[in-house]
């Protein structure tokens, strides 16, 4: 995100302390989104409040559950991925950046599965048995397919981001003295977390 | 003053000249990552857009100079009023001030040699380009293009057989360009100021952007994913808003204004800046009231995030909501009265210059001053419920746009086109231009707050015979509009090509960018200046008047 | 202004027993919250549910996302950044929470 010289005319201007500034803003924009979502969710809560808990029935606790525990791991070895490179580790960090590589595919064949059961079941956007369900359920299971799909799709984009900062430490643009970038795609990644933190109990937790 | 500074003659090549990258024509400015010429990229396309725009309002007023149909079909009329509203809102007034001028000016009043993410700077430009087109483009596409009006609002969004989904595109991508910019500015405030270059030492357009870019960045979220949601429940048959699917559609109105009020203060608040700008420079005068002004910007992003609702008393809110969102909206108009106070009273006593910046600058806060009144009007409770959907409301929300924001755009290309071209238009032209642009402005509109006061609806396309003595004034009014506005832009066109060359500083502005070359150089600064006053500095002038000289 | 003082990088090392340590706190937190939600609270599992998600929370900002050793500016920013979201949130109940 820093500014970078492409020719003699514009100087080299680093400033990593900005960059991280820029990246919380970004962020703020992100909770922002989800907020707009949380805020439906919220209302249809609280008009539907029975539905809610009838279609939360039909969630796999243990499957949200172990999202929930790969996921805070993931977010660990983001973190320590910082902490390698500060101390001039670049292996360990790059070691640590695809075991978070690693958590996130198996979220996502961990959500794939439970998506493919819904649907076995039925349960999808304008399938006749969820048409067949009563208002409060089909909004349930509309924002359940939105906000996971859209936080699904925020894993996906912190991947790549990953995926690009181990090509950049392999190139030796992101280094023990200038990691700026893994930062912020850690704090990205953090943010993917912190997402899921709220989506698991509103979800997953109300039998 | 700033010509000491520097001598007049030219010893580095100009921004104009010179570019940022290795590539000569088209891509030395498609691929410029200098914040001055992504400043007039924006500033081209988006006139561009405007003077799209611009048609549309023609054709929509020329549809209702006589009752039942004049020129064009109800639905191509319904297309159009959504277009004319899209263009309008998303690519004139929300970027024309921040985006234009505040990417040209923001670096150079702080004292910097660019944002601080200069490629970041380019991308959001891109998108912007590439929201217009698809904004545009639906026009073409078998359909056609929504025809819901530019808020969208469900059902019907959900259920019209036109290409409501690339509009709603449209709008995400625009969001993101937004987004991008504000970003980029809070950052570049924080961390690129000049040496001695305080919060309460940055001029007050700085302000404005700065409160702006907290809007952009905290606000524009919210319409992106209700937009978003739209989509998906077109194309996917999610249960969001649908009613049918137990969705509720005055949810989705809340979304939308939870980020559509603020968002016109996104627009409104960098003119209000610019009017702090000029102010001072033309009369003389140090600006009245710096800090009341500078927080009066952040009070006015503060209140007007907590108002939203009055779009919607009847919609069918609890009457809750409505007392507390109404009793609230007027509220808003302190910080907005606060500014008008400290401006006439800079005005008040100054040695006054009445040059075309400074007199767009009055039809401004004149034309403001109607706007934030019939807002009053509109914000109270039991007149609104009267009000409601009539063309008062299109004609309040002219005012402060159009008579407001509009003019405050017009204003800063007469205030630092000098600065920007290195070349002066005719004074006398421009001065013709705005008076007729203000009368015809006056007179398009301001039948509207009759009529509707009377019972005119807005956005029909047919009405009863007694409302056409207000529309044919208005209609008439368009035209006087548009030919000011030829001539007015004809002008600037013929003073960008062949204008007398400008000196460095020809306003007797005091603000650090008229202490730099004209054109400015590629990184501003010779060398890093330093800021030891205040940014309206002319007590110089004001003891010269106080002895009587 | 203290925010112009650094101008490359912080440099503030987090050992990793300190991310074991947090890690740990956050897994024992989503112990908690799911057999909570087990042993029917009514109305309160919503609100326990959300003060434990907000606790998860504090602890990823302040030690992941080194809020804790970042300067104030960037605090005050994220008060801002939420306090704009609780405005949105409350203000659309002023009118779902009453009769419509």
């Amino acid at each position: 995100m820093s500014s970078s010289a492409h020719t003699a005319v514009h100087h080299v201007h680093r400033d990593d302390y900005g960059s991280r500034m820029g990246m919380w803003l970004f962020l703020f924009t992100e909770l922002i989104l989800f907020g707009g979502l949380f805020i439906v969710y919220a209302v249809y809560r609280f008009v539907h409040q029975q539905e809610f808990h009838l279609a939360a029935q039909e969630l796999n606790t243990v499957v949200g559950l172990l999202n929930t525990v790969i996921l805070l791991t993931s977010s660990m070895t983001a973190a320590m991925a910082v902490t390698a490179i500060q101390k001039g580790n670049v292996r360990f960090a790059k070691g640590l950046l695809w075991v978070t590589v690693l958590f996130a595919g198996a979220f996502m064949l961990n959500k794939y599965f439970e998506w493919s059961a819904k649907i076995h079941h039925g349960i999808y956007p304008g399938s006749p048995d969820l048409l067949a369900k009563p208002e409060g359920e089909i909004l349930y299971f509309g924002l359940y397919y939105v906000m996971t799909g859209l936080h699904a799709l925020h894993v996906i984009i912190g991947v790549v981001f990953f995926l690009f900062i181990l090509r950049q430490i392999g190139q030796g643009k992101v280094t023990p003295t200038s990691y700026v970038r893994l930062e912020n795609s850690a704090l990205y990644w953090h943010l993917v977390d912190l997402i899921w933190i709220f989506l698991f109990p509103l979800f997953y937790l109300i039998h | 003053m700033a010509n000491v500074a520097m001598p007049a003659d030219r010893a580095e090549p100009n921004y104009l000249e010179v570019t940022t990258n290795s590539h000569k024509g088209i891509l030395g400015w498609l691929l410029s990552v200098d914040h001055k010429r992504i400043g007039l990229l924006y500033l081209y396309t988006m006139l561009a857009f405007f003077a799209v725009a611009v048609g549309f309002g023609f054709m929509i007023r020329l549809e209702l100079l006589t009752p039942g149909k004049t020129v064009i079909d109800a639905q191509t009329y319904n297309q159009f009023f959504t277009l004319h509203g899209i263009i309008m809102i998303f690519l004139f007034i929300i970027p024309g001030l921040p985006a234009v001028f505040g990417n040209f000016f923001l670096p150079i009043m702080l004292g910097a040699k660019d944002v601080i993410f200069p490629r970041l700077n380019l991308l959001s430009w891109y998108l912007f380009i590439i929201g217009g087109l698809i904004a545009v483009s639906a026009w073409l596409m078998p359909g056609g293009s929504a025809d819901t009006g530019w808020m969208f609002y469900v059902p019907y969004s959900l259920r019209t057989t036109t290409n409501v989904v690339p509009a709603l595109l449209a709008a995400f991508v625009l969001g993101f360009s937004s987004i991008l910019t504000g970003i980029n500015f809070i950052t570049t405030i924080h961390r690129m100021r000049a040496p001695g270059m305080t919060f309460f030492r940055m001029p007050l357009f700085v302000w404005s952007l700065y409160a702006t870019a907290w809007v952009q960045v905290l606000a524009t979220p919210i319409i992106g994913i209700t937009l978003a949601l739209v989509m998906i429940e077109r194309a996917l048959g999610v249960g969001i808003f649908d009613p049918s699917l137990g969705g509720d559609p005055v949810l989705y109105q809340h979304l939308f204004w939870i980020y559509s009020h603020p968002a016109v203060y996104i627009m409104i608040l960098p003119a209000m800046g610019l009017v702090s700008e000029v102010i001072p420079v033309f009369a003389r005068r140090t600006i009245f009231g710096y800090k009341f002004i500078a927080f009066s910007s952040l009070a006015i992003a503060l209140f007007g995030s907590l108002v939203w609702a009055h779009h919607m008393f009847t919609a069918g809110m609890s009457d809750t909501a409505m007392f507390v969102f109404s009793f609230l909206t007027f509220f808003v108009s302190i910080p907005s009265a606060i500014k008008v106070f400290n401006w006439v009273s800079t005005l008040y006593k100054g040695s006054i210059q009445a040059d075309p910046p400074l007199l767009y600058v009055l039809s401004f806060i004149f034309q403001f001053s109607i706007g934030g009144f019939t807002g009053l009007m509109l914000g109270a409770l039991s007149t609104n419920i009267h009000l409601q959907d009539t063309s008062f409301v299109v004609a309040h929300f002219h005012y402060v746009m159009f008579g407001g924001t509009g003019f405050g755009i017009f204003a800063a290309m007469h205030y630092w086109f000098p600065k920007m071209f290195g070349r002066m238009y005719n004074l006398k032209v421009a001065t013709a231009a705005w008076a007729v642009v203000t009368v015809g402005y006056n007179l398009l509109y301001f039948p509207l707050f009759i009529s509707g006061y009377l019972g005119m609806p807005r956005r029909y396309y047919d009405y009863l015979p007694e409302f056409q003595p207000y529309h044919m004034v208005s209609t008439v009014g368009s035209w006087i509009l548009i030919f000011g506005l030829i001539v007015m832009f004809w002008n600037l066109w013929r003073g960008m090509r062949s204008g007398p060359k400008a000196p460095m500083n020809p306003w007797g502005g005091v603000t650090l960018e008229w202490t730099t070359q004209t054109p400015p150089i590629v990184e501003n600064f010779r060398e890093v200046p330093t800021v030891t006053t205040g940014p309206y500095d002319y007590s110089r002038y004001e003891s010269a008047a106080k002895e009587g000289k | 202004m203290s925010e112009q003082t650094h101008e490359h990088g912080h440099g503030h090392v987090v050992p990793y027993g300190k991310y074991v340590f947090i890690w740990l706190a956050l897994i024992a937190f989503t112990g908690i919250t799911v057999t909570a939600a087990g042993i029917g609270l009514g109305n309160w599992t919503i609100v326990l549910a959300l003060a434990i998600a907000s606790a998860k929370s504090w602890f990823v900002l302040n030690y992941f996302m080194h809020l804790r050793y970042e300067d104030a500016v960037f605090k005050t920013f994220i008060a801002v950044a939420f306090i704009t979201f609780a405005i949105f949130i409350t203000f659309t109940f002023w009118d779902y929470s009453f009769t419509r």
